[in-house]
């Protein structure tokens, strides 16, 4: 928590400082109301009082009280600009620090607990900051102060007000003891009622062929019944809250008066005046010590919850990227279009075990590589390392002749077109989305994207969708069907004109009839690109002019599709479990 | 439906909260009514709660004058006993004048008192008084006079009070002010125990509200899930999951606060704002006037700042949904946005959506911020306006100070509920919000019911027919049938393989077959029974189905595996996992078939697969449906489970879809789909001979 306002500006702090001051005015203001409240009280009660003295006195109040309400709305204009500036600022230091992360950082965190961690964290500490401004810094000054007013009053008043004070504080930290630790379990409970919901809803048809409605809905008024038991319980609990406040505050007000009310029995008559403004000045200032500590107290309760948020906010913003960004932004080589994996092996940092173990080949300008293997074989590891996704654990990966540690990643990417796994889109137009990113060719012009988007089998569907080229994408892509998302992205990678493709089983869901024309078309676009193609289809990289065969993280053939059928075995499994002998022979 | 991992989104609800705030309903009222009339079965618990928050607000408004009476009783403390005292100055004068009438010789000395008299002179001068059963000496009654005779017209309260500290005992238990501290012990008593039931009655409220709220909840939620398993699933295809979920845990978290928080709040908030008015009229009309002025003008900008604030409350709310949209879209697509350097392009986006959220937030802040001293202001003022008018009217002779002191504790009682009561409305209004999302929900339209269910098939018996007749299809959204007169048949024991290019309709074949749908017009017959004359339980139970979508939930492999069957012994599971070559995988797990899905990444996709087809070989049906299922796994694994599967086909009638068509060249009957017709059908050999669209699109994979 500290450590994140350790990033406050000069101006925020000087705000901030500013921000006490006023607060300090605006106490002195609160502080000064039960004086002339006594004062006109005492006025009101005393036969023959002027009423001119009664004005001026309520003059004086009004004016404090306007006072403070200005001195309170400028602190509340100065804390909102001050928490939510710095709330904005914090959310993007998060989001590049997350852009600079590398795959695997990602991976470790889950990406749906990074953007929890950019958005709802950064609210937690934006609301504790927003009310710690006030509250914060008015309850002790509030407290302090309140109390050197009634200090040398009576100690028996004194008294009262501490004990109601030890009461309050064990009150709330009785029920808070007993609840807090409660409300992190009904955030797991809730996520549980989400989950089998949400286990229902994507598996309507599978819960509806296995007739299994019963046992989903046990399921789920198992985990409702947990919740509404734990919900119960706290809300119960936390329902004595109000009536022990309302009995603290009256009570302490019963209890000065009361005891007031023998003191001033036993005082000397000259006293006895005295003692009852006292009495009555004592209670006020008595409620507002109390009120402080009752506000101190929704601080302390809710500085856990945003402690937990700033951790999880400074374990984002404290990992070092183990991608580290090279210099190199222009070529010094003559090589163009070529890949070269040198000895590499990789293995993910925590993990005992090597995914690829050395691996070498080299990729020469426009020529077709292609990678295959069975689930787990490590080919698109393999591929991921080119982009630097991931760094290699030993060996090199070249591009171009130079390591691509050396690359600037931008200088990098602008050589490379990739193409993962999953289709992604982006909240936007067809032509946004095809045009997307730089490439630092300048931007892509409208016929660059039609001409992709031809390439890569998408005209037809596209010039369908209403508005055609500018027609709106929904975020993920969620309006088009998993095969136009694939070729869209495609169109994405050949609109950039690189000098590498990378296509990461990317053709898995079109039908063999249009994955073959794409091809066919992109092989003429792209002649002297160099292409590296994961694939599960045999059929998609039989003409490939280099054919890798992977096995559990090893190179186990390397050639031709044909003599890779008379020389590795794993290739032959791979190639008849698809097609028969006669037609692998008689094909490529 | 994407749900291949079923992940728990760390982003609670919790974390969403209030994004409903603010929303307003289409027809409160009519929200409203709905959600009370669904409240109905608590109408005890709630009637219970309204008398105790009534009850409660009425001890409320009778402390501060029970208060200001122990505040008059203890000021009564203050004031010197006027009667006694001149009580006593008249009784010695009385004395004294006739003592002096018979002894005229002291005569001249009578103006002076201050000088010494012999005490023989006191004692002809005095004689001893009892006034209220106090005796007073000679002595103490010169004693008196002596003081009493340095004091000239004008003097004040404190100098006298200064005297009479200084006079002997027996007269200042004479005249000294007296309180009545059994009437004060009274009162103090009285109060506490009205304290201490305002606050029991709070209590008991708050926890009956709390009961209706979560026990509302769960039913609601329950309702919820209840609902979902009697939607057609044409439903589902319209709604996104988000926003179903959103229902159950959102919009029912919403009711309950804020049910929790408004109901009783408003109840007792508006009782203590009519009972406080009450009183301040019978009291005194010009007063209570005054009183509701003042605090009314402090409300009217209180009202206004709401109203704006709701806007930006509001906007808050869609801004920040605004970058959440960004950035899960950035953090999924990560590597994208890393490889075609669109950092520059999201930062810009970012900073833009992030410069919105920070406005927003900055004047919702502020709008919430200033709240709290505005009704601090509204409070002094009403305390201040008050006490003026009240002075004028005591000096007038029109009220007492009494009416003052109670005034000024009804101007509080008076402003702190219109906050509760304006917050209370705010929370109605999003509970309204809620509650139509929920109730809208709740009312959609069912499966049909299934009263024309005449026959049942019973598992063991059906041979496996089936035949497809004339049947016609289309989505409700769509303007074309996507089935248009399919017919085919198939016979006990065949494989029947579906093929064709993706929205040929193959998979709506079998959502028709299943009965998720309803077909428009002609008819599935499973052993010459028509499906509508059985029931959907029915059909379901005949069919084992392997999707596309390897749907796992969290729990062990074992469950996963077992799911809602009973009796499914370890040896079995066990068998089928090692048909379908999970077995060994399995046993490399942490905790073997006992591990947990859904928290490690050891599990593949292609493994996910896997699971999802053992889980399907579990029990024996006649017969088999695979939509795809086998698209996720290599094609050596393929190979396994398509023997595996082969094994689990024989003996019964078996439908396949699939885009590899290796999977399906040994079928008894391919049939080829194109625009929801069956354009082709025979087996393999026939159909290749025939050169048509099955020749093609088989060839087309030996292509480049």
């Amino acid at each position: 928590m500290l450590k994140l306002l350790k990033s406050f500006t000069k101006k925020e702090w000087l705000l901030s400082i500013l921000v006490v001051l006023l607060v300090v005015f605006q106490v002195w203001l609160d502080l000064k109301l039960p004086d002339y409240m006594s004062q006109i009280t005492r006025l009101v009660q005393t036969e023959g009082s002027q009423m001119s003295e009664i004005l001026q006195n309520g003059g004086y109040m009004i004016l404090c009280a306007i006072g403070s309400l200005f001195a309170a709305v400028i602190t509340g204009y100065l804390t909102s600009s001050i928490s939510s500036n710095f709330s904005m600022k914090l959310r993007e230091k998060i989001f590049t620090k997350v852009e600079e992360l590398s795959m695997n950082e990602v991976k470790q965190f889950s990406t749906s607990s990074l953007i929890t961690r950019t958005t709802n964290d950064v609210t937690q500490i934006e609301m504790l900051i927003a009310m710690g401004l006030q509250l914060l810094i008015k309850a002790p000054i509030t407290a302090i102060w309140a109390v050197t007013k009634i200090l040398n009053k009576s100690w028996q008043w004194s008294t009262i007000t501490g004990v109601a004070v030890v009461i309050l504080l064990g009150v709330i930290g009785l029920i808070t003891t007993l609840v807090i630790p409660r409300f992190k379990k009904v955030q797991k409970l809730i996520d549980n009622i989400n989950n089998v919901t949400r286990e229902n809803l994507t598996g309507i048809r599978v819960v509806r062929a296995f007739n299994a409605e019963e046992y989903q809905e046990d399921k789920f008024q198992n985990v409702n019944n947990n919740l509404t038991k734990l919900q119960t319980f706290n809300q119960t609990t936390f329902s004595i809250m109000q009536p022990v406040m309302y009995l603290i505050m009256y009570g302490i007000t019963l209890a000065i008066y009361f005891v007031g009310a023998f003191l001033i029995e036993n005082a000397l008559m000259v006293d006895k005046l005295t003692i009852f403004g006292d009495m009555v000045v004592f209670s006020s200032y008595a409620m507002q010590v109390i009120m402080s500590f009752l506000m101190l107290a929704m601080i302390f309760m809710m500085l856990p919850r945003a402690e937990v948020s700033a951790n999880r906010i400074n374990e984002v913003l404290d990992t070092e990227s183990t991608i580290k960004d090279g210099n190199l932004d222009k070529d010094i080589t003559d090589e163009r279009g070529t890949v070269e994996f040198k000895n590499v092996s990789f293995k993910y940092p925590d993990a005992e075990e090597y995914l690829l173990k050395d691996i070498s080949f080299k990729a020469n300008k426009g020529e077709t590589i292609a990678f295959i293997g069975s689930t787990g074989s490590g080919k698109s590891t393999l591929i991921n390392l080119i982009p630097r996704f991931y760094d290699v654990t030993k060996g090199e990966v070249l591009v171009d002749g130079v390591n691509v540690k050396e690359y600037k990643q931008e200088f990098l990417y602008n050589k490379i077109g990739y193409i993962p796994q999953k289709a992604v889109m982006f909240n936007g137009t067809v032509s946004s989305n095809v045009a997307y990113g730089d490439n630092g060719k300048g931007e892509i012009s409208k016929e660059k994207i039609k001409e992709a988007i031809n390439v890569a089998q998408a005209t037809e569907f596209v010039e369908k969708m209403e508005n055609t080229y500018d027609a709106h994408m929904a975020s993920g892509g969620t309006n088009v069907s998993g095969g136009q998302k694939q070729r869209l992205s495609i169109a994405r990678a050949i609109a950039r004109d690189p000098e590498i493709y990378i296509f990461d089983d990317s053709f898995s869901a079109l039908d063999y009839k249009t994955d073959s024309i794409l091809r066919k078309e992109l092989k003429k676009y792209t002649k002297d690109a160099t292409t590296l193609i994961v694939a599960q289809r045999i059929g998609t990289i039989i003409n490939s002019d280099k054919i890798i065969v992977l096995d559990e993280g090893k190179v186990v053939g390397e050639g031709k599709h044909k003599d890779l059928l008379k020389t590795c075995e794993v290739y032959k499994q791979i190639a008849l479990s698809q097609l028969s002998k006669e037609e692998l022979e008689n094909a490529g | 439906m994407q749900g291949k991992t079923i992940k728990t989104p760390s982003r609670g609800p919790m974390g969403r909260m209030g994004r409903n705030v603010g929303e307003s309903a289409k027809d409160f009222k009519g929200a409203i009514k709905r959600l009370f009339s669904e409240l109905k079965s608590y109408r005890i618990l709630i009637a219970i709660a309204i008398i105790l928050a009534i009850l409660s607000s009425v001890l409320s408004i009778f402390a501060p004058n029970k208060l200001s009476d122990l505040t008059d009783e203890i000021s009564k403390g203050l004031v010197v006993n006027k009667d006694n005292l001149e009580k006593l100055s008249s009784n010695i004068q009385d004395n004294l004048s006739k003592k002096i009438s018979n002894l005229n010789v002291l005569q001249n000395q009578q103006s002076d008192m201050t000088t010494e008299i012999p005490e023989e002179m006191k004692n002809i001068l005095f004689e001893d008084l009892e006034i209220d059963g106090v005796k007073i000496s000679v002595d103490d009654q010169y004693e008196f006079v002596k003081e009493m005779s340095t004091l000239n017209e004008g003097t004040d309260a404190n100098t006298l009070y200064k005297k009479i500290d200084e006079m002997p005992e027996s007269i200042q238990d004479l005249i000294k002010p007296v309180m009545n501290i059994d009437t004060i012990k009274a009162i103090a008593i009285f109060l506490v125990g009205l304290y201490l039931c305002s606050s029991l009655f709070n209590y008991i409220q708050s926890i009956c509200m709390v009961q209706v709220a979560n026990r509302f909840a769960k039913r609601l939620r329950g309702d919820i899930s209840r609902k979902i398993n009697k939607l057609p699933l044409k439903y589902f295809d319209k709604h996104q999951t988000g926003d179903i979920l959103s229902r159950v845990t959102n919009d029912v978290d919403m009711i309950a606060q804020t049910m929790n928080q408004s109901l009783a709040s408003l109840v007792s908030s508006i009782t203590l704002f009519l009972g406080t008015i009450i009183m301040m009229f019978i009291t005194n009309w010009v007063m209570a006037i005054t009183a509701i002025l003042a605090s009314m003008i402090g409300f009217m900008g209180m009202i206004a700042i709401l109203k704006k604030s709701q806007k930006y409350f509001v906007r808050k709310q869609t801004e920040l949904g605004n970058l959440d949209g960004h950035v899960e879209e950035i953090y999924g697509g990560l590597n994208v946005v890393k490889v075609y350097n669109g950092k520059k392009e999201s930062d810009k986006k970012f900073a833009e959506y992030n410069k919105k959220v920070c406005e927003a937030n900055r004047k919702s802040q502020f709008a919430s911020g200033v709240m709290m001293p505005i009704m601090n202001f509204i409070g002094n003022f009403g305390y201040v306006a008050v006490c003026i008018v009240g002075a004028l009217l005591t000096m007038n002779d029109v009220i007492s100070f009494g009416v003052i002191v109670a005034f000024i504790s009804y101007v509080r009682l008076f402003t702190s509920p219109l906050s509760q009561i304006a917050q209370g409305l705010t929370n109605l209004q999003s509970t309204a919000a809620a509650s139509e999302r929920v109730f809208e929900f709740l009312d959609e339209e069912e499966m049909s019911n299934q009263k024309e269910i005449t026959k049942t098939l019973n598992k063991e018996d059906v041979k496996g027919k089936i035949e497809f007749k004339n049947v016609v299809f289309q989505y409700d959204d769509n303007d074309k049938p996507t089935i248009n007169n399919f017919t085919a048949l198939a016979k006990p024991g065949q494989k029947i393989a579906i093929v064709g290019p993706t929205g040929a309709g193959k998979t709506t074949m079998v959502n028709l077959l299943m009965k998720f749908y309803e077909i428009n017009s002609g008819d599935i017959k499973i052993d010459d029974v028509s499906i509508n004359e059985l029931s959907r339980e029915n059909i379901h139970s005949l069919f084992t189905m392997v999707l596309q979508d390897t749907w796992l939930f969290k729990g062990t492999v074992k469950e996963n595996i077992i799911y809602n069957r009973k009796d499914v012994s370890d040896e079995k599971i066990r068998e089928v996992c090692k048909e379908v070559g999970l077995d060994h995988f399995i046993k490399t797990l942490p905790k073997g078939y006992n591990s947990e899905i859904g928290e490690t990444d050891a599990i593949s996709s292609g493994q996910r697969q896997l699971l999802t087809i053992a889980r399907g070989m579990i029990e024996d049906t006649p017969f088999l449906i695979l939509d795809e299922a086998t698209s996720n796994v290599d094609t050596r694994t393929e190979e396994l489970v398509q023997k595996a599967m082969d094994k689990l086909a024989e003996g019964r009638t078996s439908f396949i879809i699939a885009h590899r068509l290796s999977t399906i060249k040994n079928a008894d009957l391919i049939l080829v789909m194109k625009n929801g017709n069956i354009i082709e059908q025979g087996n393999h050999q026939e159909l290749m001979e025939k050169q048509g669209a099955y020749a093609e699109l088989y060839n087309s994979q030996f292509e480049l």
